[in-house]
């Protein structure tokens, strides 16, 4: 299986790998999957007083495609607003990576990262929740 | 730099022996003939090859000439063996016992024999993979024909007590078939010295070509029959129909020959490899395990999990440069990992962390070195983005986490 140029290139070099204080207010966390699984990935956000993405990080533990997807992910959703990163859908980060069929699951699990961590914040802040519960 | 491509997956399949592929030529061409065609010289020749090739992978595993019954591989053996029991022997009983960790040719077999009407009993094992020998004499009743049990595995490389279960099988007169294709050219593998009555194995494991194996069947005390799964012209007698692919049959006993001369020093050799890779690795970094067991193992083989770090994912760190294979299986088809390292009780997230390094007979020091070096690297790499090794750095129970399962 060959994989795509942009897909390998998240994966040697992954954008936005770090931790950010999950306790801190603006930080909304998502964590989703099981090492059961083979795939765990925790995605978090930080959000600005405009309610505006300021920065992303991931961590993953999974295949080469997951973690490309958390990468991706990550790079798209900064400086976007809550509402433009809910938008953000996993048949788009299978098309940018080229992402086989087989691996499609990695980039439902990377929307629904993104979904756990913009929920979080939202309840953190006592905002509306304004995430749907993903049709996967 | 010169771009390495190192091959450490040697129980998928192994390389062509140089010298097998040279003995093999001239069947193709000069030597073309059919050796069922007994009225010329061209069968005559090709003949008098297959028959020395019997010989030389009877020789191999200590056993007569007229035991050997060529097939297409390993696969098709297990399934002339298990199903050919079962139809052969329908009036004696019913009933078959096999473990969990055996290949899919023999637990596929297994299943579609229960729909036909026979019972199956897949025997658990121990942590390290071998089967409770005192489980295994319970299991034995009135209708059992047959046992079917792995000489080593492909994915741990675990060997099992053949000898003990050939005298529980002697002990009760059921018939003990064995799939050794992992085992036959690499160890001492001599099959009526442990009571074997049926015993599968192919040539690609053992530097021969793809395409071509053998079945092992006793031929007295007791001799035991097989019923023909194939149709035709009673070829190998009557066992197996379908015109003996020559060139094929001429490289494995090429390649049967080389390993009795040979099998010792490359086993010394790769025992020796193997184990520096696998020190090196566990005293290099954190939560390395080895999976089966250490004591009795085949000597090229090592099956190690690297905590908290997906397989499927570590490979892609270096599998331009080095061939292994993992017991991770990272596809939207099945998410569950390998079967084999689940029966001997480690948990999912080790299985999908397991990286099976086989090493062969042109395995190189050098090659060794580059391995530890990139598996560092991976493993370096893809913990620094793992969530579960950060957390289990930083002291957090996993388990008591509510995981979303997906």
């Amino acid at each position: 299986m060959a994989y795509s140029e942009k897909l390998l290139e998240h994966f040697k070099h992954p954008k936005n790998v770090g931790t950010l204080n999950k306790d801190d207010k603006n930080v909304g966390t998502g964590l989703v999957g099981a090492p059961e699984c083979g795939d765990v990935m925790r995605l978090q956000i930080q959000v600005d007083d405009d309610g505006k993405i300021q920065d992303a990080k991931f961590k993953t533990f999974g295949c080469g495609s997951a973690i490309a997807s958390s990468s991706l992910a990550t790079e798209w959703l900064k400086g976007k607003s809550i509402d433009e990163a809910l938008t953000i859908d996993n048949m788009a980060i299978v098309e940018e990576l080229a992402l086989p069929p087989v691996k499609i699951h990695c980039s439902v699990l990377a929307e629904d990262a993104i979904k756990g961590a913009i929920k979080d914040y939202q309840v953190k802040n006592g905002l509306e929740v304004t995430v749907t519960e993903s049709a996967h | 730099m010169k771009q390495r491509l190192i091959y450490l997956d040697n129980n998928s399949t192994t390389p062509c022996d140089p010298r097998v592929v040279d003995a093999m030529v001239p069947f193709f061409y000069e030597n073309h003939g059919n050796a069922a065609s007994r009225n010329h010289p061209f069968g005559w020749k090709a003949e008098e090859a297959v028959d020395y090739a019997r010989e030389q992978v009877a020789n191999l595993i200590n056993v007569d000439s007229k035991e050997i019954i060529f097939t297409s591989g390993a696969t098709e053996s297990d399934n002339l063996a298990i199903k050919g029991v079962f139809e052969m022997y329908k009036r004696k009983g019913n009933h078959i016992i096999t473990l969990t960790t055996e290949h899919k040719a023999v637990l596929d077999t297994c299943k579609k024999i229960e729909k036909s009407g026979g019972e199956v009993t897949y025997l658990d094992v121990d942590r390290e993979g071998r089967v409770n020998l005192k489980e295994l004499e319970a299991a034995i009743k009135d209708t059992t024909i047959l046992v079917s049990i792995m000489w080593a595995n492909n994915e741990t490389g675990t060997i099992q007590d053949m000898k003990a279960i050939g005298d529980i099988c002697a002990k009760h007169g059921v018939l003990l078939m064995s799939d050794a294709t992992q085992a036959v050219g690499k160890i001492p593998v001599d099959p009526k010295a442990v009571g074997i009555h049926l015993m599968a194995f192919t040539g690609h494991k053992m530097y021969g070509p793809k395409g071509v194996g053998a079945l092992f069947v006793n031929r007295k005390n007791p001799r035991v029959k097989v019923t023909a799964q194939m149709d035709g012209g009673g070829h190998e007698r009557g066992m197996r129909s379908g015109t003996l692919n020559v060139p094929g049959i001429v490289g494995f006993g090429k390649a049967a020959e080389i390993c009795a001369n040979e099998m010792q020093q490359d086993a010394d050799r790769l025992s020796k490899l193997r184990d520096k890779l696998e020190t090196t690795l566990m005293g290099a970094m954190e939560e390395v395990y080895i999976n089966g067991s250490k004591e009795h193992r085949m000597p090229h083989v090592t099956n190690l999990s690297f905590k908290h770090v997906e397989g499927e994912g570590l490979m892609m760190t270096f599998n331009q440069n080095l061939a292994v294979s993992s017991g991770s299986a990272c596809t939207s088809a099945s998410l569950e990992p390998s079967y084999v390292l689940m029966a001997l009780g480690l948990g999912d997230e080790l299985a999908h962390s397991s990286i099976r390094f086989s090493l062969g007979r042109f395995t190189t020091e050098e090659e060794i070195d580059f391995t530890i070096e990139a598996m560092q690297k991976g493993v370096n790499h893809m913990r620094e983005l793992s969530p579960i090794w950060e957390m289990y750095k930083e002291g957090i129970d996993i388990d008591s986490i509510e995981w979303s399962a997906h």
